[in-house]
């Protein structure tokens, strides 16, 4: 899922500083999950405010609100009349979510309480790691589930760098080298052969962001 | 006319706090006035969001009640607690209040004289430091 980490508490103040009402609009998915803008995350956030801007003599009125998914126009619609009583907006989904909301509310500062770091995983109570970078041609099959392109920090398709050593990463040391990753994976899967196909170079001018935003269009679900 | 006490709100687990305190109130310890009692079946159960509304509620200072560490029911429910009690005072640091306006007081069930006496020190320490000047209640 996206993963993201809230914003400097000093950073929001600022963002905030202008205002005497707002609305905090938390994300009921992603987010939650890794606990940067729930609504139990945003709930204590907007403690945390007010009792900042109280200290400092200027009280903030903060409505609290926490949308199943801020990136569907659907439910970003759902915040309507309340975001009608506020001056601007801080919300604490990823940056798809502040979007969708400053698409939908173009009368209406939106801020974004967060961060959006990456596409990662769970892998303890509290710890999540890199995963995915949505490079938009997923050759996990041949990697045996590691993917180099986010897990190796020189993205190399074909094989280890020369400085991986001890299953380690050379550029960071705590990270597992992914190619040692992809060779002991496929070795417990009987795959090894499948590392000796050259996986050709990426095609980032076509396949990922590189050359702009990409956009999916399925006819078939269009009403 | 007599300054307000402090107010502290002190959640008390179920299973040390609470008899603690029950311990404290039959022996007839002095307790401070002004003290709000939150009972909880573990202080695990306590989040993070409940320190920061009490404190936000009116509270000049929390503390928590919570078994010694290995003595809990549910296992890990203070070592939990623990962490979000860390956590709360370092966003307190960041609102510009005083960490010690929050703080955890381990116990068992017959700590009825400690637990009264942790009160009365908590409550002065809590009028040296002044009013919580986060409160958005009124009095």
């Amino acid at each position: 899922m996206i993963k993201a980490e809230q914003k400097p508490f000093e950073e929001i103040l600022e963002y905030l500083a202008p205002y005497d009402k707002i609305l905090l609009s938390g994300c009921g998915a992603c987010v939650t999950v890794c606990h940067a803008g729930g609504e139990k995350d945003a709930a204590l956030l907007a403690s945390a405010l007010r009792m900042a801007r109280q200290k400092m003599g200027k009280p903030l009125e903060i409505l609290e609100s926490t949308p199943a998914r801020q990136c569907e126009p659907e439910f970003a619609e759902e915040l309507s009349e309340t975001i009608g009583q506020v001056q601007a907006v801080l919300s604490v989904s990823c940056g798809v979510g502040v979007q969708t909301l400053a698409r939908r509310y173009t009368a209406t500062q939106i801020y974004p309480g967060v961060n959006t770091t990456f596409l990662g995983e769970t892998v303890a109570h509290g710890v999540w790691e890199e995963r995915c970078q949505a490079c938009g041609n997923c050759i996990l099959e041949k990697t045996a589930g590691v993917c180099p392109i986010a897990r190796c920090a020189k993205q190399l398709l074909n094989g280890p760098c020369g400085g991986s050593a001890n299953g380690k990463c050379e550029i960071k040391r705590e990270t597992d080298c992914a190619w040692q990753l992809i060779y002991d994976r496929s070795k417990s899967l009987g795959q090894l052969h499948r590392l000796t196909e050259i996986i050709p170079a990426k095609q980032w001018g076509t396949q990922s962001r590189d050359s702009g935003p990409r956009r999916i269009a399925r006819e078939d679900l269009k009403v | 006319m007599s300054p307000v006490a402090p107010k502290i709100v002190a959640f008390c687990c179920e299973q040390s706090g609470v008899l603690a305190l029950d311990m404290a109130k039959s022996s007839n310890a002095k307790l401070p006035d002004n003290l709000e009692l939150v009972p909880v079946p573990c202080s695990g159960r306590i989040e993070t969001l409940y320190l920061l509304r009490a404190l936000e509620s009116g509270a000049d200072g929390v503390v928590v009640f919570a078994c010694y560490e290995e003595n809990c029911r549910y296992l890990q429910g203070n070592i939990r607690l623990k962490s979000r009690v860390g956590y709360a005072k370092q966003l307190l640091a960041k609102i510009g209040l005083e960490p010690e306006r929050l703080e955890i007081f381990p116990l068992a069930t017959n700590s009825g004289v400690k637990c009264a006496e942790f009160l009365m020190r908590k409550s002065d320490q809590l009028g040296a430091l002044g009013p919580n000047l986060g409160k958005t209640a009124k009095e």
